[in-house]
């Protein structure tokens, strides 16, 4: 265990020069974007005079390495600055997009778990069997629709056509205690792709598990086959199962950006699209803390899992 | 813009145009009144129900494209739709413009120029705040100041530049003197430009408890989500229908579609045209077409080749196929242009004959000028709707001529910056102001957003004479030789104006269809009623 405690910390202070690096990166090419905020804010009024003042009201005529500086000096207090367009703390940004953003993956996650580990299992069960061809061909399929698509055909037969669901969240906090009828289709959407790649994932794992030699001497020994699927083999098809879960909770953090847009959900992804089209630095800046820091925790965490349920392949990367 | 012209001596100043200028003000309320009653009737007569009489009551949802968390309910900072509709619910301006963008007198009950045009005299109306404060002429001045601000970058500032605030002052509680920098015919057009709201003479923190005169009170805010508002029961033009109203942000143009036949929203601005079409004869929701809302053009730098010779600009005007391009890059939801700004609008040369396309003439007159086999790039981004399909249908119409187009497709967040002095060609758009205002913001000398250019002293002078007289007539007699000569030579190829198209709930009326956005009637949620 302290062998694994050693490795957490390494990854951990690695993963904190990973966030740096993506915080200078981001700068970097938000600065190197053409237009900055007070030409985005000035939009189809491009008066000179007046963009030299707003320039001048967001303190951007000051050289980038000095506000960049700045800024690191905030946030080693704590202090992620304030927005250039609006003048709110960054962190007001953050915590109002982050609780419609985390409830959608949690509850992505949630299901993603119990839904794909049953597809992925009951397809090795009767592997070749028909389950196992439709399971195949249903997850193959559904994997090929991007998000988009699968959601505006999900809102037009749903909620349009039969009138079953909201079409949108418009209108409601985006709290799942509100009005959970609202988050139905987009947690669909969401779970539509990572279901589909997880259970075929752990569907190999399982075929390549029970093919091997110890599953047949389990069963020689008169295991039942239950057993050896869930007690011997699962733990085996979990390994790289969970690899792929922390990226798909990367690409649920931000990969809800459709999502939000086409279901009006005002979470991380709404204020990235905005901050991005606003120049809106400071923001992008906390944004690429937030995303960077849980990108190293949730991936750190998977690499202990993995490391737990096959302590022999030194903890795959 | 040109010289500035020296004060009057006379402290005193008398105001001759007083009773005639009275009653013209009189006149147009009046007149907007009664557009307001017909607006209303025949909007319930067209639905059929027989019932056009406004019912109070109940909450309206409206559902606008914003600004996301950066939103902010300061009506002097609001750049979007969605910020303009919030500002006039709950604040007002001294005037505001009509269906022909001609200004409207709002809180000034009416306003008096001197005989020279400098000096303005505007009375207020009885008019309250939210908080019962009566609006006085201190808080015009406060809130003329505020846009003013030189270390602050409000969008009215540009439009107030003609005032000298410092030497305007409060002649009673609600009369202000306004001493302007040169004689300025069109005052009322300044009162009533976009973002001139009138807030309380004291500080206040906009987004926790903005306090206005407008017809609704502010109930709660939470930036990039929702803005709800109460009806105004002491409100100067008659208290609001609706009980509540309710401002959502929904960017996705097919989320409001959805969210309004879902019935989670009655108001959904800025549909596409496809929408429009597609639900036009659906009858789940009522589409309203707000035409003559955005001028749709080319714009052409006249200081540089190959624009800088009119013979080319011309052969561009004759090589535009306009109806193909508004079936085309507008879906249809318009109507072709003549090379003018303001089709509809007041003192628009309707006279004009209609440009055709002549691709024989074109030719001519290229060859004439030395330019065949003419390359140009042409600019576009994906910044308004229908630029990069009216930038590719245009490209196809001049390959006919001989002209070789190249489309350049431009960032959508610095497009208007970008095209403002590089380049020589680029696709141009522009939302309703007066004609006079279109004139002094992009086609004078000293105009701040010259897209085209264009920089004649004598076109200046025929602007300041304009502004030097008072009779309506003869002023209108200027404004049409100024646009004679936008017509043969100018800068803009004004191809087309498309509609403003807005989604409503069945049981949504009152939407007023004559009203191009930017205008009183638009997003005028006080007027409208849920049956």
């Amino acid at each position: 265990m302290n062998a694994l405690g050693a490795f957490a910390l390494r990854r951990l202070l690695l993963g904190l020069g990973q966030t740096a690096a993506v915080v200078l990166l981001v700068f970097a090419l938000t600065e190197a974007l053409p237009g900055d905020a007070a030409v985005a804010l000035a939009g189809d009024q491009p008066d000179p005079a007046r963009i030299a003042a707003i320039r001048e009201a967001m303190h951007l005529d000051r050289p980038a390495h000095e506000r960049l500086l700045d800024w690191a000096g905030g946030l080693l207090h704590g202090d992620l600055g304030t927005s250039l367009v609006s003048g709110r703390p960054v962190t007001s940004y953050l915590s109002g997009g982050f609780g419609p953003t985390l409830q959608l993956a949690a509850l992505t996650l949630a299901l993603l778990l119990p839904l794909a580990l049953g597809l992925g299992v009951l397809a090795a069960a009767r592997a070749g069997g028909w389950v196992d061809r439709l399971v195949s061909a249903l997850t193959l399929g559904v994997y090929a629709v991007p998000e988009f698509a699968l959601g505006v055909l999900l809102i037009s037969l749903f909620a349009l056509h039969w009138d079953l669901l909201p079409p949108t969240a418009v209108g409601t906090s985006g709290s799942l205690l509100d009005d959970p009828a609202a988050l139905v289709l987009p947690v669909v959407v969401l779970l539509s792709r990572p279901v589909c790649s997880l259970a075929r994932l752990i569907r190999a794992g399982m075929i390549e598990a029970l093919d091997s030699p110890y599953a047949a001497q389990a069963a020689r020994y008169g295991v039942s086959g239950t057993r050896i699927r869930w007690a011997h083999a699962l733990p085996h098809a979990v390994a790289p199962a969970v690899q792929q879960l922390a990226r798909t909770v990367d690409w649920l953090l931000c990969g809800v950006i459709v999502v939000e847009a086409l279901f009006v959900i005002p979470g991380l992804g709404t204020v990235l699209v905005a901050a991005v089209a606003e120049r809106d630095l400071p923001v992008l800046q906390g944004l690429a803390v937030v995303f960077g820091v849980l990108t190293v925790l949730v991936n750190l965490a998977a690499d202990v899992v993995a490391h737990r349920f096959t302590p022999r392949t030194e903890a795959a990367a | 813009m040109n010289d500035a012209t020296p004060r009057p001596p006379d402290p005193a100043p008398r105001f001759p145009g007083l009773h005639r200028r009275g009653f013209l003000a009189a006149g147009t309320a009046a007149g907007l009144g009664a557009l307001a009653l017909t607006g209303c009737g025949s909007s319930g007569g067209e639905d059929g129900s027989g019932d056009g009489r406004p019912r109070r009551g109940g909450r309206l949802r409206a559902a606008f494209a914003g600004g996301g968390a950066s939103e902010t309910l300061d009506p002097h900072l609001g750049n979007l739709f969605a910020d303009a509709a919030r500002a006039k619910a709950l604040f007002d301006k001294l005037a505001d413009y009509g269906p022909d963008l001609a200004a409207v007198p709002r809180l000034a009950a009416r306003w008096e120029p001197n005989a020279r045009l400098d000096r303005w005299r505007i009375t207020l109306r009885e008019a309250v705040f939210h908080d019962g404060t009566p609006v006085t002429a201190k808080d015009v001045l406060y809130s003329y100041r505020r846009i003013a601000d030189p270390k602050k970058a409000y969008r009215a500032k540009a439009s107030l530049e003609p005032i000298d605030l410092a030497a305007s002052r409060a002649v009673g509680t609600r009369t202000v003197e306004f001493v302007l920098k040169r004689p300025t015919a069109e005052l009322p057009n300044v009162l009533a430009a976009f973002g001139a709201y009138i807030v309380p003479a004291r500080t206040q923190d906009f987004d926790r408890a903005p306090v206005g005169s407008g017809p609704f009170r502010f109930v709660s805010f939470r930036p990039g989500r929702s803005t709800v508002l109460s009806r105004n029961e002491d409100y100067w033009d008659g208290a609001p229908h609706l009980e509540e109203l309710e401002f959502l942000v929904a960017n996705e143009e097919s989320a409001r579609v959805n969210s309004l036949i879902g019935g989670q929203i009655e108001y959904a601005h800025e549909l596409n045209p496809t929408s429009a079409r597609a639900h036009e004869k659906g009858g789940r929701i009522g589409i309203v077409r707000l035409s003559g809302s955005v001028m749709q053009a080319f714009a052409m730098k006249t200081d540089r080749p190959p624009f800088d010779d009119p013979r080319v600009r011309e052969a561009f005007f004759l090589i535009a196929d306009r109806r193909e391009l508004v079936d085309g890059a507008l879906s249809g939801a318009g109507e072709i242009g003549n090379d003018l700004f303001g089709k509809g609008y007041e003192f628009y040369a309707d006279t004009l004959p209609q440009r055709e396309q002549d691709l024989g003439r074109a030719r001519k007159l290229l060859k004439a000028a030395g330019a065949e086999n003419l390359h140009v790039t042409l600019d576009t981004s994906a910044v308004a709707a229908g630029f990069t399909e009216a930038a590719t249908i245009f490209r196809d119409q001049a390959a006919r001529a001989g002209v070789k187009v190249k489309v350049r497709l431009g960032s959508k967040d610095s497009y208007w910056q970008d095209i403002l002095d590089s380049g020589t060609l680029c696709c141009y758009r522009s939302g309703a102001m007066p004609i006079e205002a279109h004139f002094s913001q992009r086609l004078l000398t000293d105009s701040t957003t010259n897209a085209t250019h264009w920089r004649h002293q004598d076109f200046d002078a025929l602007y300041q004479q304009a502004q030097s007289t008072r009779e309506k007539k003869a002023r209108g007699a200027v404004y049409g030789r100024m646009q004679r000569r936008l017509h043969t030579e100018g800068g803009f190829l004004v191809w087309g104006f498309g509609d403003m198209v807005l989604g409503t709930a069945e049981k949504l009326r009152g939407v007023e269809a004559k009203a191009p956005a930017n205008t009183l009637d638009w997003a005028r949620f006080d007027k409208v009623w849920l049956r």
